[in-house]
């Protein structure tokens, strides 16, 4: 059997259904073998779309996404989406061919080091120069990728191993690594303290992040917040994790967090951070950050304990497993008073926007969080609309906000949506998308257009780069250098037209109403909503960057 | 400030696959996080599977633990040994080729090399090339003295270090 063939069977046996890639040079022996598989290829139309729909496929789906790509600029291009979902810890398998390994080193044409370009942006990589160890590295590829703290992993596959004859893909034994035994089991002494604790509390708060939705621990999380009757707020990859109409959730805290969340961590007594890593845009000013908390931190990852932030009792584990034992192990606070306090904040200091002014960005992701009922799987670019979103989409479920946390990757949305859009071909599937960020990876509008798949792409359309003029406006004097599209912005309801999707232009509340009821009986072509929004808008509260949580900017006075 | 880096020095012991790339993933560690190494020592071990580093580093209790937790994290690291706090021995080999011209000198440093039971391992007409095993402390001294002859070159492995069997108890 050709290394290919092997290749193609390990990735079978690991239940892998969808490929998202591009072929080249170094992966004809490849692609020459998925022309006969039953794996389904969806071919984009350029590599970094391969790898940003894999993800997307993984966020949405919970399993593996895979993406192929030739060696050297088929390599690079995939470079962002790995880092992308590297950040996030998206569990990924890329391959990627490889020159022959007799030219390895020599600078051969389309090759590159991929192993050590990728090295610091995946969770661990493998050069296969033997085809007998071609199909235990896919296994053990795999396993990699999904198992403690999920994350990407390539595989670079010289040509002349794809070609090379091997013994048949056989699945051998379960993966066991010597080197890599993650911990899933809390230490109980530590999960006792921590419940003593929570018991003990009368300011307490759960502060949930991505890790709860990667570990599956959302319906687990939410019987913590509901038996001990602990407020929760949540990071931008937490959202979801809670319904947001839950009466014990505070939305998103931080930079663009809400008010109350943002004051409930500075009041709070104990914090419950789980599956969080305190990124900078979570915490604001690090030493002034939950100041009067003993924080308890549940994660899989030890390095992600103690980085950032002290932590009075650190558990390393799955938070799936850990959050039932804590639950059985602490009694309910005595928090009336908190939570009493957290609801008046919450009547006293709600998110707001003008609604008068032409059609608002926050009137666009309301308005579509209330036709779908919530219940749309939402994609998004990176910048305002990326938290428009996170603020005014009211998440119910777990993966069904997809958007690019760690990285902050323009671009990833929409191909993300198609890979959303794949491992759910009935669900309602959004790309909320800015001017800036559409355009690029508008080409995988081929790709949406050729497999049929019905993504909404909402262009909240200002002219600008939004959030960046927004900085250079609130601490650049406001000298917009560089931000403004004005005079080259395409037409974008031809352009979609173009590749065949459906367009729309929408420039007041009921114009985009009625676009947005069309698109959502659409159920075979991608639709590109034009959204003419208020351009002057800006993304509040806002704390500045190095500034401490309580000193938030509630709007321009 | 000898006396501050001793302080915060810490000998780490990385047990790692004996593979290809493990030591780019070990020094990528260090360089992207910006972790300052000492010395780093790298050889296969006892098992031609597994090979040893010994890695001296120096930085405050967060960024230590930081580093070992880091450290492994990586798939190909198999075990990560603090053994600063432990019984242990370490040892480092220095080669210097010192100036020795006349015979005065030559005398003096044959001396020296006597006394700190190191070796003289080549001699030339305007060199001797000495040989230096020994910990940390004996490493310092001996180079100390040696310095004013004139030190033209020195190569050194760094430190490798090893627990005691019969540590604390």
């Amino acid at each position: 059997m050709k290394g290919a063939e092997i290749l193609v069977k390990a990735l079978q046996h690991e239940g892998v259904k969808i490929l998202f890639g591009y072929p080249g040079g170094s992966v004809l022996p490849l692609f020459d073998v998925l022309y006969d598989e039953g794996l389904r290829f969806i071919l984009v139309r350029h590599e970094q779309g391969a790898a940003h729909a894999a993800d997307g496929y993984a966020r949405a789906s919970g399993s593996v996404g895979v993406c192929i790509a030739t060696s050297g600029p088929g390599a690079t291009n995939l470079v962002t989406g790995l880092a992308t979902a590297y950040m996030d810890s998206i569990p990924v398998v890329a391959i990627t061919g490889q020159v022959a390994t007799h030219l390895i080193g020599n600078d051969a044409f389309q090759e590159v080091d991929t192993t050590g370009i990728t090295r610091p942006i995946t969770k661990h990589n493998f050069l296969v120069k033997d085809v007998k160890e071609l199909g235990r590295t896919v296994s053990e590829a795999f396993h990699i990728a999904r198992t403690g703290r999920p994350g990407p992993v390539l595989i670079d596959l010289p040509s002349d191993v794809q070609r090379a004859d091997g013994e048949p893909f056989a699945p051998g034994e379960p993966v066991a690594i010597r080197s890599y035994r993650p911990n899933y089991e809390g230490h109980p002494l530590q999960i006792q303290r921590a419940a003593r604790l929570l018991s003990d509390a009368r300011k307490p708060l759960v502060l949930a992040g991505g890790g709860v939705i990667l570990a599956n621990a959302s319906d687990a999380l939410r019987e913590c917040v509901d038996t001990l009757g602990i407020p929760v707020t949540s990071t931008l990859m937490g959202l979801g994790a809670m319904p947001s109409d839950h009466p014990l959730f505070l939305g998103m805290l931080g930079m663009h967090g809400t008010v109350y969340a943002n004051k409930a961590v500075q009041e709070c007594d104990v914090l419950l951070a789980v599956g969080a890593r305190f990124d900078d845009r979570v915490t604001g000013k690090i030493s002034e950050f939950a100041p009067r908390a003993k924080i308890i931190h549940i994660d899989i990852d030890p390095t992600s304990l103690e980085k950032n932030v002290r932590v009075d009792v650190p558990i390393v584990g799955d938070a799936g497993r850990i959050l039932p034992e804590l639950i059985a192990r602490a009694t309910p606070p005595a928090a009336e008073e908190w939570r009493k306090l957290i609801a008046e904040w919450k009547r006293k200091y709600p998110l707001t926007y003008d609604a008068n002014g032409g059609l608002k960005p926050q009137f666009v992701i309301q308005t579509i969080s209330c036709m779908t009922d919530g219940e749309a799987i939402v994609c998004t670019e990176v910048g305002q609309n990326q938290m428009w979103t996170a603020q005014y989409f009211a998440f119910k479920k777990p993966r069904t906000l997809i958007t690019s946390g760690g990285l902050g990757t323009m671009g990833f949305g929409f191909p993300a949506a198609i890979g959303a859009q794949l491992a759910f071909p009935d669900r309602t599937v959004f790309d909320i998308a800015g001017d800036g960020s559409i355009q690029m990876n508008i080409q995988e509008l081929a790709t949406a257009v050729c497999n049929r798949l019905p993504v909404k792409i909402i262009i909240l359309n200002n002219c600008c780069l939004g959030m960046v003029r927004q900085w250079q406006q609130l601490f650049y004097k406001r000298r917009y250098s560089y931000t403004c599209f004005d005079g080259a912005q395409p037409d974008f309801v031809k352009l979609a037209e173009a590749y065949g999707a459906v367009g729309y232009r929408a420039d007041t509340p009921e114009s985009f109403e009625k676009a947005l009821a069309s698109a959502l009986k659409e159920r075979e072509k991608p639709v590109l909503i034009d959204c003419r929004v208020a351009c002057e808008e800006n993304v509040f509260p806002m704390v500045p960057a190095g500034a401490s949580l309580h000193e938030m900017m509630e709007g321009l006075a | 400030m000898a006396g501050d880096d001793r302080q915060n020095r810490h000998i780490i012991t990385v047990t790692v696959e004996n593979r290809f790339g493990v030591l780019a993933r070990i020094a990528g560690l260090f360089s992207a996080r910006g972790y300052n190494i000492d010395s780093l020592c790298v050889a296969e071990s006892e098992d031609p599977s597994i090979s040893r580093m010994t890695i001296v580093v120096r930085g405050e209790e967060r960024i230590l633990d930081q580093i070992y937790k880091q450290l492994n994290k990586l798939i190909d690291v198999i075990k990560v040994l603090d053994i600063t706090s432990e019984e242990h021995i370490e040892r480092e080999l220095v080669l210097a080729k010192v100036n020795a011209q006349n015979v005065a000198s030559r005398q003096e440093i044959m001396q020296l090399v006597n006394i700190f039971r190191a070796k003289i391992i080549d001699i030339g007409k305007k060199t001797l090339t000495v040989e230096v095993v020994g910990s940390g402390a004996k490493v310092r001294a001996i180079l100390e003295l040696l310095r004013p002859f004139g030190i033209k070159e020195i190569a050194r492995t760094g430190r490798i270090a090893i627990n005691r069997e019969f540590g604390r108890q």
